[in-house]
């Protein structure tokens, strides 16, 4: 009986209605959705903020020098503002990002945001292509894990999710390296192209397989794709290894229910039961599975980044932390902080959206 | 004779009505034991852990070299009967490394989680436990924590405080405990309002010693499978902190800083790249396989690991 019920509200949820209470209802989430995300932004920018304030480095002294005298030294702390109360300063810090002003990064002598918004693409770039990697692959393997519970393709399929937990991403990414790029030569070594053809494609959108694309150089276009093909399937491994899972539990559930054991009394096919009954209903968690997914592999594409000399933003991070460059440091993880909450909240936004249940 | 004495030892382990709390206690530890015996993968990953200890424990009698000395005449030298996995580039026979490595691989997971746990078991059961503008206050909190990049937030903050290792476990200590406080508060609220909460209130004791006495211990088990799953995640995190020259510092033999060294070599001598990956992935998979396991006995309601 419930099961009915059930079925005649996703029915009934099809058809678009505008009630006023279900406006209000879906306003009042959507508001509650705005606010999260600005406290938990403000939370971030508190945490850089702090992290900013407890560097042991002194930065009057990075500005004036060891030697100024102390009249100098309290002048510059003044117009520096160290003098104004914790909360001033962090208002003023946090004016100072939402005007996208980071500071100036000490090793590349140019304001960090400008660097920012070069090496963004790349990484950009090669999380994209993981994560497609990640869901073409990972949604498929899970479905059939669960379809096949206990057999040697679900125990198979459930160690390569577990060695996505247990391997660490820069140590395979050097292993991938001296295998496929030193002893077989299938793919491009380290960097994003190989040297003699770098710059020589218009910079358009930023995303070089794009661009090359756009200007009609196929040259550009292999060179590059056989230098993101390695780090992006590496990538997507991960995110493979977490999406298989994911996707292999909500199977499961699914397939316990009643509805299949009722699908599968009248005759369905096998195909039809697991594809077009129990899959269709987790589409919707999945989506949260993959946004969720898709933020980490920005995170994790810091490692890789850092052992492939990927010109993206994991590489920027770890080379600013390597020369204390403490400005770059907080505005690459702001900006990794900032675009990890964006999706995060934006599935959330999606499940609102696509769910019917949080709909009606 | 010894049979009889062995089967009457587990009835009083498996005993419906335990005489005493040892007597419980005991039984209980018994029957998640027996379980887990059951469960093949969760004895590998077991056997692992217990192996990763033993080899912390006994590492100047295990290693057949020092850690440290190096022997120039001698480096680089590759896997061969006198050092099985071969040397680095300062002569230093890689098995002995890897071997003492393993104390600072445990040091570092059991003091992140005796930091972390703690933490979050605190925070999650007052919160639940109280509810209200409390529970608002800290959940906020924890979601503001837990909604950040972990990896990243651990990266920031060791690069304010300086490499080494005690920095390297204050800043993944940092990132951990929100899990355990949402964990703990969930569970938490499955019994606040328990009859036998309400009892021990009327007996007269304090919130104190409610949460201390009677609310964390029953969120323990939950902690301990969720802290026994965390911590693969600890370990990549903090090899990949020694990776990037901000964990362990040198002569260490941190496995993520000797994967660094051993990059310059990758193409000619792998070997000195490659072995600490080894390590790594054999001890990250046994946790993962040992909190699988423990998480199936002591919650078989939820399905596969999330």
């Amino acid at each position: 009986m419930a099961q009915a019920e059930i079925g005649a509200e996703q029915r009934a949820s099809r058809i678009p209605r505008a009630s006023a209470a279900a406006l209000l209802r879906r306003g009042r989430s959507l508001a509650w959705i705005a606010l999260t995300l600005a406290l938990t932004l403000l939370g971030l920018m508190a945490v850089t903020f702090v992290v900013g304030r407890v560097v042991p480095i002194d930065p009057v002294i990075a500005v004036v020098g060891e030697r100024a005298s102390q009249a100098v030294y309290d002048a510059a702390r003044i117009e520096m503002g160290l003098d104004d109360p914790v909360v001033v300063q962090f208002a003023r810090y946090v004016m100072d990002v939402l005007r996208g002003d980071l500071g100036m990064s000490v090793t590349t002598q140019r304001p960090v945001m400008e660097d920012l918004a070069r090496v963004f693409p790349a990484t950009l770039e090669m999380a994209t292509l993981g994560i497609l990697i990640g869901v073409t692959l990972g949604v498929p393997m899970g479905v059939v894990a669960a379809a096949r519970q206990g057999t040697l393709v679900d125990q198979v399929i459930r160690v390569l999710g577990l060695a996505g937990y247990a391997i660490p991403a820069f140590w395979i990414g050097l292993v991938g390296l001296v295998v496929f790029y030193a002893s077989l030569g299938w793919v491009g070594g380290p960097g994003r192209i190989d040297f003699f053809l770098d710059g020589m494609v218009e910079p358009v959108t930023g995303l070089l397989l794009v661009d090359s694309l756009l200007a009609g150089d196929m040259e550009s276009f292999g060179s590059a794709f056989s230098h993101i093909v390695l780090p992006a399937t590496i990538l997507g491994f991960f995110s493979l290894a977490y999406i298989s899972r994911m996707t292999r539990s909500f199977m499961l559930e699914q397939l316990g229910q009643e509805y299949i054991v009722t699908a599968r009394a009248k005759g369905a096919p096998e195909r039809v039961v697991v594809w077009r009954h129990a899959f269709k209903p987790i589409r919707v968690q999945l989506v949260t599975v993959v946004g969720l997914s898709y933020a980490a592999l920005l995170e994790g594409s810091v490692m890789i980044e850092t052992v492939f000399s990927w010109p993206g933003i994991g590489n920027y991070l770890t080379n600013a932390l390597l020369n204390a460059d403490m400005n770059a440091v907080l505005g690459a993880t702001l900006l990794i902080g900032v675009v990890f909450i964006a999706i995060n909240k934006l599935s959330d936004l999606l499940y609102l959206i696509i769910d019917p249940r949080a709909r009606s | 004779m010894r049979g009889q004495r062995t089967a009457s030892v587990r009835t009083w382990l498996l005993h419906e009505s335990p005489a005493t709390r040892a007597q419980a206690r005991l039984g209980q530890a018994y029957r998640v034991t027996r379980a887990l015996a059951r469960n093949p993968l969760a004895m590998v990953g077991l056997v692992i852990v217990v192996g990763l200890v033993v080899v912390a424990a006994a590492a100047p009698w295990l290693a057949p070299y020092s850690p440290i000395a190096g022997d120039l005449a001698n480096r680089l030298a590759p896997p061969s009967g006198a050092h099985w996995l071969g040397t680095d580039e300062l002569g230093r026979d890689i098995l002995s490394r890897i071997i003492h490595g393993a104390r600072i691989t445990l040091l570092i997971v059991v003091l992140v989680a005796a930091i972390s746990a703690p933490l979050g078991l605190l925070v999650g059961t007052v919160s639940g436990y109280f509810g209200g503008a409390v529970d608002r206050v800290l959940m906020g909190l924890t979601d503001v924590f837990l909604s950040m990049p972990r990896l990243i937030l651990a990266l920031a903050f060791v690069a304010a405080l300086g490499p080494g290792i005690e920095n390297a476990v204050i800043a993944i200590a940092i990132t951990a405990w929100p899990v355990y406080a949402r964990i703990a508060r969930a569970e938490t609220l499955t019994f606040r309002r328990a009859d036998f909460i309400a009892a021990i209130r009327m007996q007269g004791a304090s919130h104190t010693r409610i949460v201390f006495r009677h609310v964390l211990p029953l969120c323990l088990s939950s902690t301990i499978v969720r802290a026994t799953l965390d911590m693969a995640g600890i370990i990549l995190t903090a090899a990949g902190l020694g990776f990037l020259g901000l964990g362990a510092q040198p002569p260490l033999p941190e496995w993520g800083a000797m994967i660094s060294r051993g990059r310059a070599f990758i193409l000619d001598q792998w070997w000195v790249a490659t072995m600490p990956g080894f390590a790594i992935v054999i001890v990250s998979l046994g946790f993962c396989l040992l909190g699988d396991g423990l998480r199936d006995v002591l919650d078989p309601r939820r399905g596969t690991k999330t």
